[in-house]
């Protein structure tokens, strides 16, 4: 088991050089000329080529890759163009917000798609099973972006003035600051450390920010403004997660063990949630694990429509105004990151299922 | 992989034997397949309306009303069957902010979507399929860089890598004038005219690859091994001719269904390229784009945000529906 695991990850590296490497050259040709994107189309030849040696990029390929992995091993992931902000920076103030899109994109899909391909694989072949099989289809065929702004429409517009009226953008309503947990509990921190950077990373999270420091109201209002963009971002998530939860209950139902538990007389509930489901449970937890690829492009749509300022939009913004170092240190977190949870999703695949290793 | 032998039960009660072609069998279960039938009837009609375009289509899709009829932009669909008055011009779904007829311009953007999707995605198979070939018959050291470089590709979330590569291609052609004559002079004009469209397809069709060299590589793993292929090699074929008359056959149900799903992702993702303004440009009747230039009037003309995404809708549904169809009748045991 451990030299399956040890195997996976040392698999997994060659993975991770490859992220560098097409981050580096995504950061090389995107700007086209660096020179001329940091210091304007009107830079002279002397003025670029004195930024080129300053900057190490009058060096060859191999010696610029070199430093740059460097840099990166040292958490030195430089400085926005644009911002004049560290990379670092701008990325503790816009994952928050896409984690917590994310999050709540998967919780939705989860808890209802779970449940749903569970009865349909109980009812199988009913008008429910139908019903869900069809919405599944219609489900995946959806552009995010488009069904985000129907949503904004109809419950930010049509609904305005009733109970169900939600807020069609941002985070909070105008007026409503979310203070800190660290402010709340009167902790000293110098700005710029790593406990700072870590603890502003958590408070940045609204939610759960609102949640320690028991301020409802800034709860209250944060979840209004997350459930647009994150059932928008939920649909695709919750189509293949009610689909995998229904055929892998639909094969549970046919092996033996399911027959020995009806023979024995137990009650039909038991038989579904004790020995069918947990059983069925592995391929959808993988599902669930793989869905974070999908969350994640959808979150560059669903934060354009929602005027969320997250990751993904930022990730967007950066390419276009082709501000490089955000591009190459967003790249490298994001990639990084999915690299990790396939991982651990691969290893925990191998820990639950002792028959799966590595070939 | 042809043909099978079955046998059929006769009144007598003797068994008759009959060759029948398993591509046939495949055609008819998916004829009896409900989801399949509908994915059929979806796209063949989206296939007759973008042929038929110019005929359907009231209006030219690309030029605007003004001056040719009293009509405001961003006008209401007016449908003289649902009780509009016969006194106000009719359209179907209204008319756009530049005052042009929005049902023409959705009618002739099945033309771009269909071609955008199809053009995609086989870009990707041939591509896909080389690699996956070679890195499966070859194997050893190509095999290891191959599969490689297909981990690094699915290690970023597809619109991101897409994005990037559409950025990449931007600038690679048009901050440079070489490049960019090169690509304007080697080209016909109409492509080069749309190449922001060009560009957000090869992204999408590169960022799809690593899925079809995998099928195709899984496929020549488990089959070159078998004995027709050792006959095959030992009467002294050649590399080539084995793996395209031996071995490729064999992929091709696992490839039709994975094509089929791949061609409404790949209209999918191209059209949010287009929304974030970076595949088709305006006045291309695009529907992801038409959908991005009315997005800020959502809540005073919602029709010009409704109809393009319905029929993005519409065109995806039919692959997905025609590919689960297609995926139960080439092999009920398949899972992709």
């Amino acid at each position: 088991m451990y030299k399956y695991t040890i195997r996976r990850i040392l698999a997994s590296f060659p993975v991770l050089f490859g992220v560098l490497i097409v981050a580096f050259v995504l950061g090389r040709i995107i700007p086209g000329d660096p020179c001329k994107a940091i210091l304007g189309e009107k830079a002279t030849v002397e003025v670029c080529e004195k930024f080129n040696r300053d900057k190490g990029l009058d060096k060859p390929i191999p010696i610029q890759l070199a430093v740059y992995i460097t840099e990166l091993s040292q958490g030195d992931f430089g400085e926005s163009l644009r911002f004049h902000r560290s990379v670092i920076e701008i990325l503790i103030e816009r994952l928050p917000t896409t984690l917590e899109l994310g999050l709540a994109g998967l919780f939705i899909a989860s808890a209802i798609g779970i449940p749903l391909g569970i009865i349909s694989a109980i009812r199988h072949n009913s008008v429910i099973d139908l019903a869900t099989m069809v919405g599944a289809n219609i489900g995946v065929s959806m552009p995010v972006f488009w069904l985000g702004l129907m949503l904004a429409y109809v419950f930010a517009l049509l609904l305005k003035d009733t109970p169900f009226w939600l807020p069609p953008s941002g985070r909070l309503s105008a007026g409503v600051i979310a203070i800190p947990f660290y402010e709340v509990y009167g902790l000293e921190l110098v700005e710029g450390s790593f406990t700072y950077n870590f603890l502003e990373f958590i408070a940045n999270m609204f939610i759960f920010n609102s949640l320690i420091t028991l301020d409802w109201e800034v709860f209250k209002d944060a979840v209004t403004h997350l459930i647009l963009p994150s059932v928008a971002l939920s649909t695709i998530p919750m189509a293949i997660i009610a689909r995998m939860t229904r055929s892998s209950m639909l094969q549970v139902f046919g092996l033996d063990y399911v027959r020995t538990a009806r023979a024995k007389g137990l009650v039909e509930w038991r038989v579904v949630m004790a020995h069918a489901f947990r059983n069925a449970l592995l391929p959808i937890v993988t599902i669930i694990g793989l869905q974070m690829g999908i969350v994640f492009s959808g979150a560059i749509l669903t934060e354009t429509i929602f005027s969320l300022a997250g990751v993904g939009r930022a990730m967007f913004e950066a390419i276009t105004a082709r501000d490089f170092p955000i591009i190459q240190g967003f790249t490298v977190v994001i990639a990084s990151a999915y690299i990790v949870i396939n991982l651990v999703v691969d290893i925990s695949y191998g820990f639950l299922d002792p028959r799966i290793r590595y070939e | 992989m042809s043909s099978s032998i079955i046998k059929l039960p006769t009144t007598a009660g003797s068994f008759l034997t009959k060759s029948e072609n398993l591509w046939l069998v495949a055609i008819r279960r998916l004829f009896r397949h409900r989801t399949g039938v509908a994915g059929m009837v979806i796209l063949g009609f989206l296939i007759l309306v973008a042929i038929f375009a110019p005929l359907i289509a009231p209006f030219d899709p690309n030029n605007s009303l003004i001056g040719k009829e009293k009509i405001k932009k961003r006008t209401a669909p007016c449908i003289y069957l649902l009780g509009c008055s016969t006194d106000e011009p009719q359209h179907l779904m209204g008319v756009d902010g530049n005052v042009r007829d929005e049902f023409s311009r959705i009618v002739f953007g099945a033309r771009i979507s269909l071609t955008v999707g199809i053009i995609t995605i086989g870009f990707a198979i041939v591509i896909g399929t080389m690699l996956g070939a070679i890195a499966g018959y070859v194997g050893g050291w190509l095999d290891d860089v191959i599969m490689r470089i297909m981990d690094v590709l699915l290690a970023f979330p597809f619109l991101l890598l897409a994005i990037a590569i559409t950025s990449a291609l931007r600038t690679l052609f048009e901050l440079n004038e070489a490049a960019e004559s090169l690509f304007k002079n080697s080209v016909p004009e109409f492509i080069f005219a749309q190449r922001g469209l060009v560009y957000a397809m090869f992204a999408i069709a590169i960022v799809s690859i690593p899925q079809y060299a995998r099928v195709i590589r899984s496929t020549v793993l488990s089959v070159k091994e078998e004995e027709y292929v050792s006959a095959a090699r030992s009467i002294g074929n050649r590399p080539v001719r084995i793996l395209l008359l031996h071995v490729l056959p064999n992929a091709f149900p696992p490839l039709i269904v994975q094509a089929t799903l791949g061609v409404g992702t790949a209209i999918l993702e191209v059209a949010a390229l287009s929304f974030l303004g970076l595949g088709a440009q305006p006045p291309t009747p695009e529907w992801g784009s038409m959908l991005a230039s009315e997005r800020n009037q959502l809540f005073s003309a919602p029709h010009l945000v409704l109809f393009p995404g319905l029929a993005i809708m519409a065109t995806v549904l039919g692959f997905n529906l025609l590919g689960d169809g297609l995926r139960d009748a080439l092999d009920p045991r398949l899972r992709l």
